[in-house]
């Protein structure tokens, strides 16, 4: 093995430190990704409620401002509906299933 | 006996067990294949399955099945002599942990990383599902009892890690909060956490906080444990964010400098054994070697934990089929480390045969404040620290190893409870379920002592160990069942399989006696009940690989055809 010239011994060192940060990072970040994953889940759930919330009949009063963001909600709905436990869409309006 | 010879001479068994036991159980028995094409490339959704370096999954699994328990288990299991204990430890890794935890890697990957739980659904039958549940139940119920007392012992013998293990959680906090919220570096935040602990070892070493003998009209010790509860049962209703993963990240760190800073020592040192090989003259009410040993030391040997985490988690990960042997064979190769280090350190480290035998005076007796106590005597020759601030790093590494166990399983636990309860038709939310769980670890940690000082958690470790290969033994038999299926080779497994149920079943008859000469009953009701897991374990396993006999065998060749057409298909 030939002795690394410096600049090599750098970059060499450099890409070292690299890997071994990511590893310490996928050290910390592993163990808890399905925690992490599931929180937000929990989180954006409640968002999905509150943002049809008139629909299913409580009163918002940003609903205004809330039925914007529906289209951007629609593609999740699905899913949302069958993990809070209903088959079917709950909306007359929204026929996802 | 020099105790390096003993160190070389060990690690030279476990090594060779690694090389060459590990490849034939890979080539031969669970035929690890490097095209198979494993869950984490399957399903990679970046959350549970994910595609990992082996390097760095070997360092997840290692630190989440080491802890407290390979210290625990031989600084109580010596009280028979060194070879008893030397021997368990390194054939044990090598045949039965190696094999448990790399076999339980593979049953998970060929099955989609599902865990042993739901395995033990598809594959014991019906029943198998509820039988694991009952079995994990008493398990972690024991965990949090022994290991609030195990650290509750510790505080109280070694007053100057008060400060550096209650300082840990603020550090955890710290942490957690600069890397989430102030967004530092890793490797920063490694480096200031490090230096931060061993900073509060040095405050912790110069002011050593002793509690009063009582409080409250409680002991010190049942004060600590009171304490540690209260604690685990907030700490697992935190966001993990916040301390969990913090706290258990510097304690992975800390178990790397630990085993480094012990064998270090033991190396430099070379203390000479004093401890007998075998120990004729145990002292009176020492129940018989046979089978309590090996119910002793379950974690070290063989602990059904590990089939938890490498089922769990592990198995998600995993980037190749083949890398399952460094991962899984290596992970139990290094808790092996551990125990063995710890079998050189509460056997070495006493100046003479009857200053070690004034400390074994009695079964489960010493334990881990001998771990530390030697260790500490150990360190100071080896390293030239004090022998005071020796004793205070061991003490506070033990203690961290035993609360990350338990804050863990205060929170396993709780999802247990909530699992029942919803079995059962009943839907209880987090506060009830932490209660009932912090609740009834209290309750064995005090009730299980008719005395009712708090010690009743190391009366029951012999008991914990039961638990623990009784869950091994499930996993076991599993994997048979896969292996006869296949029609492979499925000897290696149950033969262990086989000595580990009758070890467990012997103890615990053992022990229904001893429990019943003594009058206590909580724990005779225990025992029993754990006697009808056990042999509930052993009927279904039956049962199980019976059928598997008599079925049809499985095309062992499926997944290796299937692969082939996939690498046509792509090419």
């Amino acid at each position: 093995m030939r002795p690394p010239a410096d600049g090599d011994g750098r970059a060499g060192l450099v890409a070292l430190g690299r890997r071994v940060a990511a590893g310490l990072e996928e050290f910390y970040a592993a163990p808890y990704r399905r925690s992490f994953a599931r929180a937000r889940r929990d989180q954006d759930d409640l968002f999905m409620m509150m943002v049809l919330s008139e629909a299913l009949g409580l009163p918002n009063p940003a609903g205004f401002y809330t039925m914007e963001l529906l289209p951007v909600v629609y593609d999740n709905f699905h899913d949302w509906h069958r993990r809070m436990g209903m088959e079917r869409s709950p909306l007359d309006d929204i026929s996802c299933c | 006996m020099n105790s390096v010879v003993l160190v070389v001479i060990g690690l030279a068994i476990i090594l060779a067990g690694y090389v060459l036991y590990s490849r034939y159980l890979s080539q031969r028995v669970y035929r690890l294949s490097p095209s198979f094409l494993t869950p984490s490339r399957e399903f990679n959704d970046g959350v549970d399955y994910v595609p990992t370096n082996k390097f760095v999954l070997w360092g997840h699994h290692f630190t989440s099945v080491a802890g407290a328990a390979p210290i625990v288990g031989p600084a109580v299991a010596v009280i028979w002599g060194w070879l008893p204990a030397f021997l368990w430890v390194t054939v044990g890794t090598v045949f039965f942990a190696g094999m448990h935890d790399l076999g339980a890697l593979w049953a998970s990957v060929r099955n989609k990383g599902r865990s042993i739980g739901s395995l033990s659904g598809s594959y014991i039958g019906g029943r198998g599902r509820n039988l694991f549940l009952v079995v994990i139940f008493l398990l972690l119920l024991m965990v949090n009892a022994v290991f609030a007392v195990v650290i509750s012992n510790l505080l109280v013998a070694q007053p100057t890690a008060v400060i550096p293990v209650w300082g840990a959680i603020v550090v955890a906090v710290l942490i957690g909060q600069a890397i989430y919220r102030m967004r530092w570096n890793l490797p920063l935040v490694s480096v200031v956490g490090v230096v931060a602990l061993y900073s509060l070892i040095l405050l912790g070493d110069r002011f050593p906080i002793e509690l009063p003998d009582t409080i409250l009209g409680l002991s010190a010790g049942a004060f600590w444990i009171i304490v540690l509860f209260l604690y685990a049962g907030v700490a697992s209703l935190l966001p993990v964010w916040m301390l969990l993963q913090p706290r258990d990240y510097i304690n992975g760190l800390q178990l790397f400098i630990g085993l480094g800073i012990l064998y270090a020592a033991i190396l430099i040192s070379s203390p000479t054994i004093v401890a007998p090989a075998y120990n004729a003259d145990v002292p009176e009410g020492t129940p018989g070697l046979v089978p309590l040993l090996f119910v002793t030391i379950a974690c070290g040997a063989i602990s059904g934990f590990h089939g938890m985490v490498s089922s769990g988690t592990s198995s998600k990960q995993l980037e190749k089929e083949t890398d399952a042997r460094f991962v899984g064979y290596f992970g139990a190769v290094g808790e092996g480390m551990l125990a063995l280090g710890t079998i050189i350190v509460v056997t070495a480290g006493f100046e003479t045969l009857a200053a070690w035998e004034e400390t074994y005076s009695a079964f489960n007796e010493g334990g881990v404040v001998t771990f530390v106590s030697s260790g500490g005597s150990i360190l100071e020759n080896g390293l030239g620290l004090p022998v005071s601030l020796s004793a205070t790093i061991l003490a506070t590494m033990a203690v961290l190893f035993a609360a990350t166990t338990m804050d863990t399983s205060v929170r396993l636990q709780r999802y247990i409870v909530e699992e029942i309860g919803a079995l059962l038709g009943r839907r209880l939310n987090t506060t009830v379920a932490t209660v009932i769980v912090v609740l009834s670890g209290l309750a064995l940690a005090f009730g299980a002592d008719v005395s009712g000082s708090g010690q009743g958690g190391m009366i029951i470790w012999p008991l914990f160990g039961t638990t623990n290969q009784l869950l091994a033994a499930l996993t076991l038999s599993i994997i048979t069942v896969m292996l006869v299926r296949k029609r492979r080779p499925y000897l290696p497994v149950l033969l262990p399989l086989l000595f580990v149920l009758v070890m467990t079943v012997y103890a615990l008859l053992v022990q229904v006696v001893s429990f019943y000469n003594e009058g206590n009953w909580l724990l005779l009701v225990l025992d029993i009940v754990i006697l009808v897991a056990a042999v509930w374990v052993v009927t279904e396993a039956a049962m199980a690989i019976a059928r598997a006999r008599n079925e049809a065998p499985e095309p062992d060749d499926d997944e290796l055809a299937e692969a082939n057409t996939r690498d046509e298909t792509s090419g």
